[in-house]
């Protein structure tokens, strides 16, 4: 490390207070700013967690459908157009829907139902406990063994329940890779059972689900499904317009992103003072470099090392906790949506990096603007 | 005849815009010399330091000329007049300004460091300044341990790391009583005035005048005189 740089850390670590106030506003900061910008991912990814769980490389639906849980149902003949669209390796039903749950001590439960189609079972989940097969026995339902399964009373293979005045019975336990949103379990059976046990209009298939031949494929398919006035999305498409819908149809976007905001300006509140303060009271200090002989640039980089030292330091920290906070979180709270990406660690990386410029910039300003003869001066 | 270290002719300096204008340092010429211990006297306001400022490079008069060895030193570029004031400039502060967050041995070791030498270098030869002043066990220490003799010793440390030809000090004994005060001044007409380095004191402390090679009053922004010391008449 250059010598002057060496000075700058010396002159930063060696005064505890005000390294360790600025060391805490921005770790808050950045606690902050994760913590939000994880909550809303996390909330993203659970909103489309059905899509991710049945994991079809095309979906069809209605045009209006603006998330997986909001299905317009799609009349049959849709199902066999897209059967012959050339490219299409092949398309089955898939339904989904909510149904009024009676366990076995009395009580209503509210469900997710998805019905896999009966042929192919596409999309079916990992067992945990069970076979897939048994999902075609009579009153058959797999448990998805989530955060919410304890609502179903922790049933086993066995278990018996009442769903819409039909009796149910559990054949399977099983997993999927993302829980769902609203804080209900989910079933699967089949595609014919759901239409059996729940109420439906007149139309019955919540969303088609297509594989092409080839990913060059899914070009026409989308042509040709569009001709015929619905839509059709590859899997992250669908999932980008559910979040699309959250974050600017909801509130829940507006909120998230204030909260980040204020996260940025608090942060940037407490650091910018505190390290302006801190280049007050070195004003002197500086000032007497100046007229031993360091050039402007050197006492800038001094500032500019300074402020980047104590926002990389603040930022790693805050990143920890924030991981370590979720980590926690999770273990206690199975229902805790939050999830830490890529994304949300460079939005708040890039705002620590505004946090440092700005700080600096007014701390740049005045070790500029001094005169060595203030020193002097006394 | 001894060779001329500095040479200000005429610089006037002004502060601030009519009609609150100040003529800080009115039209004054004079040369400090190598081998030389020139003392700048004179009361408060007589524009003393503003002097001090424009013969080290630190502030630009606002006319007249400063040359250094016959160099012009405001007709340099800022960054060669900063490389200037590094090399052949050592500044003691009238409030040391020592850094309280680095070692003794460190804050000596800045005009090194300035110089991009190596740190531990750097900090080595600062430990061997620090034994030039009587301090080399007083490396480790933060400054604010030690006394302000102590102090001032630090700063002289540091003003002459870099070994420079031209050494300037700003009330040395403004903070020292009496005895320390004459102890420091008589160190460094000792120790520290070679036939290759100048020594330009400013002061008003009358109890160390005995030192001076040369005198030169200033008052109301002049040069009032400039007298031989009492060590032409030893």
């Amino acid at each position: 490390m250059p010598g002057i740089l060496q000075i700058a850390y010396k002159l930063l670590i060696n005064d505890r207070a005000k390294f360790a106030a600025l060391l805490v506003g921005i770790t808050f900061a950045v606690f902050l700013m994760i913590e939000m910008t994880s909550l809303f991912a996390g909330i993203l990814s659970r909103s489309s967690s059905t899509v991710i769980n049945i994991g079809a490389s095309v979906w069809v639906m209605d045009p209006a459908v603006q998330t997986v849980a909001n299905t317009i149902p799609l009349p049959d003949y849709v199902l066999d157009e897209v059967r012959s669209v050339p490219g299409v390796k092949y398309a089955v039903p898939l339904y989904s829907g909510a149904a009024l749950l009676k366990l076995r001590d009395g009580t209503y439960q509210a469900a997710n139902v998805i019905g896999l189609d009966d042929t192919s079972l596409f999309g079916w989940p990992q067992m945990l406990a069970g076979n897939i097969e048994d999902i075609f026995a009579e009153n058959a339902f797999i448990a998805i063994k989530d955060s919410e399964f304890y609502k179903l009373e922790n049933p086993t293979i066995g278990t018996e329940f009442e769903l819409n005045d039909h009796r149910g019975v559990i054949v399977g336990i099983a997993r999927v890779a993302s829980s769902a949103l609203f804080g209900v379990p989910t079933l699967y059976t089949t595609y014919n059972r759901c239409l059996q046990y729940i109420p439906n209009t007149r139309f019955t298939i919540s969303y088609l689900l297509v594989e092409p031949k080839s990913p060059a494929d899914v070009a026409t398919i989308k042509a040709r499904v569009a001709a015929r006035g619905y839509l059709a999305l590859t899997k992250d498409e669908f999932v980008q317009k559910i979040s699309d819908f959250y974050m600017y149809h909801t509130g829940i976007g507006t909120n998230m992103m204030l909260m980040t905001l204020i996260s940025f300006i608090v942060g940037l509140s407490i650091s910018g003072q505190t390290f302006y303060t801190f280049i007050l009271e070195n004003i002197d200090k500086f000032g007497a470099l100046k007229a031993i002989g360091a050039k402007g640039r050197e006492l800038v980089s001094m500032i500019l090392f300074q402020a980047t030292f104590v926002a990389l330091t603040g930022y790693g920290i805050g990143v920890g906790l924030c991981a370590g906070l979720i980590w926690l979180a999770r273990t206690h709270l199975p229902d805790y949506a939050a999830m830490i990406t890529f994304g949300n660690l460079t939005t708040a990386f890039v705002m620590v990096v505004i946090i440092a410029a700005v700080s600096s910039y007014f701390g740049v300003r005045k070790v500029l603007r001094i005169e060595p003869f203030d020193i002097f001066r006394g | 005849m001894a060779q001329a270290a500095i040479q200000a002719q005429a610089i006037n300096k002004w502060f601030g815009e009519e009609p609150t204008r100040t003529h800080a340092v009115k039209d004054v010429s004079f040369e400090a010399n190598f081998g030389e211990m020139l003392y700048v006297v004179g009361p408060s306001g007589s524009g003393k330091t503003t002097m001090l400022s424009m013969i080290s490079g630190i502030l630009r008069p606002s006319s007249g000329t400063v040359k250094v060895e016959d160099a012009d030193i405001w007709s340099l570029s800022s960054d060669a007049l900063a490389e200037f004031r590094l090399k052949r400039i050592g500044f003691v502060f009238q409030d040391y300004h020592l850094f309280p967050r680095l070692t003794t041995a460190e804050n000596v070791a800045i005009p090194l460091i300035l110089q991009h030498r190596e740190w531990n270098a750097a900090v080595q030869e600062a430990e061997h300044n620090l034994e030039i002043v009587g301090l080399k066990d007083r490396a480790q220490l933060p400054p604010v341990k030690l006394s302000g003799g102590e102090q001032q010793r630090v700063a002289i440390a540091r003003a002459i790391a870099s070994r420079p030809d031209i050494l300037i000090f700003d009330e040395p004994t403004a903070s020292l009583d009496g005895d320390t005060g004459r102890n420091i001044v008589h160190f460094v007409r000792e120790q520290l005035l070679t036939d290759k380095r100048c020594i330009v004191i400013v002061t008003h402390d009358a109890r160390i005048y005995e030192f001076a090679d040369r005198i030169m009053r200033m008052e109301d922004g002049r040069v009032t005189g400039v007298d031989r010391s009492q060590l032409d008449a030893q």
